[in-house]
């Protein structure tokens, strides 16, 4: 039951990544992409249908967490407070950014909120990123399963731990470049004409400094928590998700350069999903692990809430999935075609 | 000043108070829509769809709003009121993450075509995107409604071995007689605002001389919803809500009513301010007899005053509790009689032309508003000092690491997002009312759906209000 509900709320925080990983993207490309501002429009409007779906894994996740593990939500959320109120703030500057720009037709307006929108979009990747640093690199979780973190002490991983250190902004920053080149090939998929063509050339850049950049992320990794490659070697769902993960970037890449949109987007989306799921089989039991003593670690078995609600759980997860999925496809239908650039006066984003 | 409960407190009210002005509407608006969306594709009248199209825009201004005040709330849990979490998430997190998965996910699919859709799909599709939301508005309510019933009146749960909530019965559960009871009073109110709301809209383009046709409709529509609506908010829904406070939290009962003493025939304070160290509520107008007929169906039925309880189990804040539950109550009152005016004039056919009460539905807007902010600060603060009512204590349940100057300095930046988001919704919503019901446009060919559109002819500005200069104006 641990392992089942462990791979819910991995496979769910995956899912919210590779989805609203591409919003971030098309939006921190999005000044660079689209210069007009019908092209800017263009890229709201094919994000637009989207994005508030996408967010809504994120609360769906949290829900299964603190249905499943509430004590890791009680730990996690309230000792990373000034840090999940930063990514709040943010999450509204993304939303309004992106819903209130094309309310007001004068250029300082539009402006003002293109830069909104760009800067949100940037931001989240970078604090979420440096979330996952942070559980790979543990935390000074105590006895009462509570620790505090300030938000930066001397930047090194070892003692005066704090929430930003080289390792958690180096995931933070290549948390930015994966979604970036993920909304680049999102946008090249969904969209028409200049934008797409930008949005190409970004994607063959960027999916070569990411091919690039992970090695470098895995050896940093390594120096920061060995331990999680000794257990990766011996899963063969680690290794199997990190195949998927290899096969999906050198998709993108091969596709990106024969400039098939689908399957480069469907690349780095298996990317994004195969090295979140690797990671989640490598830390398997340990949810948070503890940098005081590995006995303060939260783990599934030890975190998770009694069997009998969480059947329950399943009961209604059952149900509950399978009309998410018929919601986006039916949204995927109605938004199949390639977003134009908007005529001149249409309504819209 | 350093008791993080009171901050923590402080921010949950405040933020969750910011975040219901929006869904409030957004709910009681998603079924008027519906209604609208429905008489058009059965009358297949314009004036129903250019009404509708108004309102559509209007809802999703609420609704952007309401989705980005309302994920600070989910967060709450965890960051301010860990240990809460930490006891009850195997019991609340199955209503806050069914919303997400059964509401959010409907409601997200189905926004974008309901607000920009309508020119891409048929009159029908449209009107299905418009029942969607209706549902997924209404489903997500009742979500959080069952989760609030839970920490007003738990039900179906277990103590487990580890000092943590445990479901143990689903329905009774999300279907307790509180949840129920607490539901349909709420969607009820959401209605009430929803018609204020449209009839106040319709009277001031009526007394501007503004878009007659809508402005007609909106009237109809909000003074008939508006008078039903109110009348369900205060019976069976409102006194069904009493007859439980009365029931299981005779305390806040006592406490919102003012009531120091027990005995039967228990009156009924009308107004009046409360003194809580002397005991007696000061310059009371009561009406003898009633709060016991109003509480337990019977005026010799006994009703416990506040002197019956400890004073550790009372509310720590009796005269924030009693005004609030009296504005609540003397507001709803008033609202039933200004919609029953309204409707009767309606009726007559004389609404359109009545200026004075054309008047008075226009200035009548906020007091929907009010009441419900009322109307949960008295539910919410009656609860206290129990997060869980009879089961955990509020200060039991915050989060142990977190200072009260962090929780300070957070609302604070709350104040400021807030304030910003305020301003801006203030000010779209405000150009849309200017500029009224967007015109209606033809339904494309079939197989013209992402064609460009034609551009919109210029409107003439409208007569009797000066036409919106500059270039700050929304482009139509």
């Amino acid at each position: 039951m641990a392992e089942l509900w462990f791979w819910m709320v991995a496979v769910m925080i995956a899912l919210y990544v590779v989805l609203d990983g591409f919003d971030f993207g098309a939006g921190a490309l999005h000044l660079f992409v689209a210069r007009r501002d019908a092209e800017r429009r263009q890229v709201l409007a094919a994000v637009g249908p989207w994005w508030d779906g996408n967010e809504v894994w994120l609360l769906a996740g949290g829900g299964t967490l603190l249905v499943a593990f509430p004590a890791v939500i009680a730990a996690g959320f309230s000792s990373f407070y000034l840090a999940m109120f930063l990514v709040l703030w943010v999450l509204i500057l993304r939303a309004v950014g992106l819903e209130l720009r094309s309310h007001v037709e004068h250029p300082l307006w539009r402006s003002l909120f293109d830069v909104a929108f760009f800067v949100a979009s940037a931001l989240l990747p970078v604090l979420l990123g440096a979330a996952l640093g942070n559980v790979l690199r543990g935390v000074p979780l105590d006895a009462t399963g509570f620790f505090a973190l300030p938000l930066f002490t001397s930047f090194r991983t070892t003692r005066e731990l704090g929430v930003l250190d080289w390792f958690t902004v180096s995931t933070g920053v290549f948390a930015l470049v994966a979604t970036a080149a993920h909304g680049a090939n999102f946008l090249a998929w969904r969209t028409t004409g200049e934008v797409r063509a930008r949005a190409r050339r970004a994607s063959k850049v960027l999916l070569p400094v990411l091919f690039l950049l992970w090695p470098a992320m895995t050896l940093a990794t390594w120096a920061v928590r060995p331990g999680l490659f000794r257990d990766f070697v011996g899963r063969p769902a680690g290794w199997a998700f990190f195949g998927l993960a290899l096969a999906g970037i050198l998709a993108a890449e091969w596709a990106a350069r024969r400039e098939n949109d689908l399957v480069a987007f469907l690349g780095s989306a298996a990317w994004l999903l195969g090295l979140l799921a690797a990671i989640a089989a490598s830390v398997y039991p340990v949810m948070l692990p503890s940098t005081l003593d590995a006995s303060f670690s939260l783990t599934a078995p030890g975190a998770m809430a009694p069997v009998a609600g969480l059947k329950i759980a399943l009961a209604w997860w059952c149900l509950g999935l399978p009309l998410s999925l018929v919601y986006g496809v039916v949204l995927a239908r109605i938004h199949k075609d390639r977003v134009p650039p908007p005529a001149e006066g249409s309504h819209g984003y | 000043m350093d008791d993080p409960v009171f901050w923590h407190r402080l921010q949950f009210g405040f933020t969750a108070t910011f975040h219901y002005l929006f869904p409030q509407l957004t709910m009681g608006l998603a079924l008027l829509i519906a209604i609208l969306k429905g008489q058009g594709l059965r009358t297949g009248e314009a004036r129903y769809h250019d009404a509708a199209r108004f309102w559509i825009r209007i809802f999703g201004l609420n609704f952007l709003i309401g989705v980005v005040t309302g994920i600070p709330l989910e967060f709450q849990f965890g960051t301010n009121w860990a240990a809460f979490s930490r006891s009850t998430g195997p019991v609340i997190g199955h209503t806050l993450a069914m919303e997400g998965v059964f509401a959010f996910f409907l409601e997200s699919s189905f926004l974008a075509l309901l607000v920009f859709g309508e020119r891409r799909v048929s009159a029908r599709v449209h009107f299905a995107a418009s029942v969607a939301l209706f549902l997924g508005t209404w489903l997500s309510g009742f979500f959080i409604v069952a989760t609030n019933a839970f920490m007003q009146h738990p039900e179906g749960y277990r103590l487990a071995a580890d000092g943590t909530y445990v479901l143990d019965g689903f329905w009774s559960y999300v279907l307790s007689g509180w949840a129920i009871a607490e539901y349909l009073h709420v969607m009820a109110a959401t209605v009430v605002t929803a018609a204020f709301v449209m009839a106040a809209v319709g009277a001031f383009w009526a007394l501007a001389g503004l878009f007659p046709d809508v402005a007609k409709l909106n009237l109809k529509l909000g003074a008939y919803a508006g008078a039903i609506a109110s009348m369900l908010v205060a019976f069976p829904t409102g006194d069904s809500q009493a007859k439980l406070v009365a029931r299981h939290q005779p305390v806040a009962l006592a406490a919102m009513e003012g009531r120091f003493e027990s005995g039967p025939r228990a009156g009924l304070n009308l107004i009046g301010q409360p003194n809580v160290s002397a005991g007696k509520v000061e310059n009371a107008i009561r009406v003898p007899g009633i709060l016991s007929v109003l509480a337990f169906g019977s005026v010799e039925h006994d009703v416990r005053g506040l002197t019956d309880f400890p004073k550790e189990s009372w509310p720590p804040n009796v005269e924030l509790l009693y005004y609030a539950f009296h504005i609540m109550a003397g507001l709803g009152t008033l609202m039933i009689l200004v919609m029953l005016v309204a409707a009767f004039l309606q009726w007559r056919g004389r609404l359109f032309a009545a200026r004075g009460w054309l008047w008075v539905l226009m200035l009548s807007f906020p007091a929907p508003y009010i009441a419900t902010i009322a109307g949960w600060t008295a539910a919410e603060l009656g609860r206290q000092p129990w997060i869980v009512y009879g089961l955990m204590k509020t200060d039991q349940g915050v989060s142990p690491t977190v200072h009260a100057g962090m929780t300070l300095f957070t609302t604070l930046g709350f104040a400021g997002v807030y304030l910003a988001l305020g301003l801006l919704f203030v000010m779209l919503v405000t150009q849309e009312i200017r500029h009224g019901p967007p015109e209606a446009r033809p339904l494309p060919e079939p197989g013209a759906r992402l064609a460009p559109e034609p551009p919109a002819p210029k409107p003439e500005p409208p007569s009797g209000i000066p036409a919106p200069a500059g270039p700050l104006t929304r482009r139509r």
